[in-house]
């Protein structure tokens, strides 16, 4: 039985008290929250695999067109072609909380007032090979930022949940059985101070009775 | 306002540029984690990085996994994909629930 190292007082016990009720319910609180964080987790997990899956698609696909454009541009066309892109994105990004987790939302902002200007590089001199390359990227980007997204929120949601899990069982296995085991062992040596409190008081009784009862015959045998 | 970044070998990355991300063409894991740094510092919100390069500098993108800003995330390049991003989705789960169980 691990119990705390505490004198056996009410005072003390009526602080173990107030502190395992505070353990209960912090711990039933943080099972609550491990249990919907886990359940978010799940379903963004999920989610992640399948972008990931598509991005890594896109990109392969998106590569061999880049491939085939290497092999019938020259390098030089091909790095003047790419080399001043007229787009420009950037993002706005909104926090959101999600069980005190802080889980990024990315937004994408175009610089060009067309978002599907994206060929930076006059069709004359380029292959169409390398259009289907730069298109398919431009297609498979919206997945790419969700990807990026999600994959975030999975890392930082992952650490958080090690966190409360640790939590949680700490409080499970270890807090609260020593708060019962102490509020135990404080109500058995109360009760036991309070027999032998008893027992003492009778065993002086019968003495003072003893001692009466004495003196009386004492008073009487002088009497008679 | 934020930026996106993709480093990785010039023939992985180029194209990156003509959809409005900023290259930054890396062949050697030394630079790689330098620019990765620098990024990181100057107010790149996403960085995509090709597996081949993050293999190799793990550490040094294990440092940003739990900050919310960048989010750094490996991709395939040209040379194809060795598993690295699954892998670290893996990763994830086993941290959080103990055992990878949605593996397949």
């Amino acid at each position: 039985m691990a119990t705390l190292n505490v004198n056996p007082t009410r005072m003390e016990l009526t602080k173990l008290k107030t502190k395992l009720v505070t353990a209960r319910r912090g711990h039933k609180l943080l099972k609550d929250k491990r249990d919907e964080l886990m359940r978010i987790f799940l379903e963004l997990v999920r989610e992640n695999k399948k972008l990931r899956r598509e991005v890594e698609e896109g990109i392969k696909a998106a590569n061999q067109h880049m491939s085939i454009a290497r092999s019938v541009m020259s390098d030089k066309a091909l790095n003047v072609a790419l080399m001043l892109p007229s787009q420009s994105m950037s993002l706005d990004i909104t926090e959101k909380n999600v069980m005190s987790v802080m889980i990024p939302e990315y937004s994408a902002k175009f610089k060009a007032p067309d978002e599907h200007d994206i060929y930076s590089y006059g069709f004359a001199s380029t292959s169409s090979e390398l259009d289907f390359a730069v298109k398919s990227l431009f297609d498979i980007m919206p997945q790419m930022l969700r990807l990026a997204e999600v994959e975030k929120s999975c890392r930082l949601m992952a650490a958080e949940i090690e966190k409360t899990r640790r939590r949680v069982n700490a409080l499970e296995h270890v807090m609260i059985p020593r708060y019962e085991d102490t509020i135990k062992f404080i109500t058995m040596k109360l009760d036991e101070n309070e027999r032998s409190a008893t027992t003492r008081l009778m065993k002086i009784k019968d003495m003072m009775v003893k001692d009466a009862i004495e003196a009386k015959r004492a008073a009487d045998y002088k009497g008679a | 306002m934020y930026k996106i970044a993709a480093i990785g070998d010039k023939d992985s990355v180029y194209g990156f540029a003509s959809v409005g991300l900023s290259v930054f063409p890396e062949d050697e894991a030394a630079g790689a984690a330098r620019t990765l740094r620098k990024l990181a510092e100057s107010g790149y919100a996403v960085i995509y990085i090709t597996e081949f390069l993050a293999a190799q500098i793990q550490t040094e993108i294990e440092r940003y996994g739990e900050q919310t800003m960048p989010a750094v995330i490996p991709i395939p390049g040209v040379t194809g994909n060795n598993g690295m991003g699954l892998k670290n989705v893996s990763r994830s789960v086993e941290q959080a629930v103990g055992s990878d169980i949605l593996s397949e």
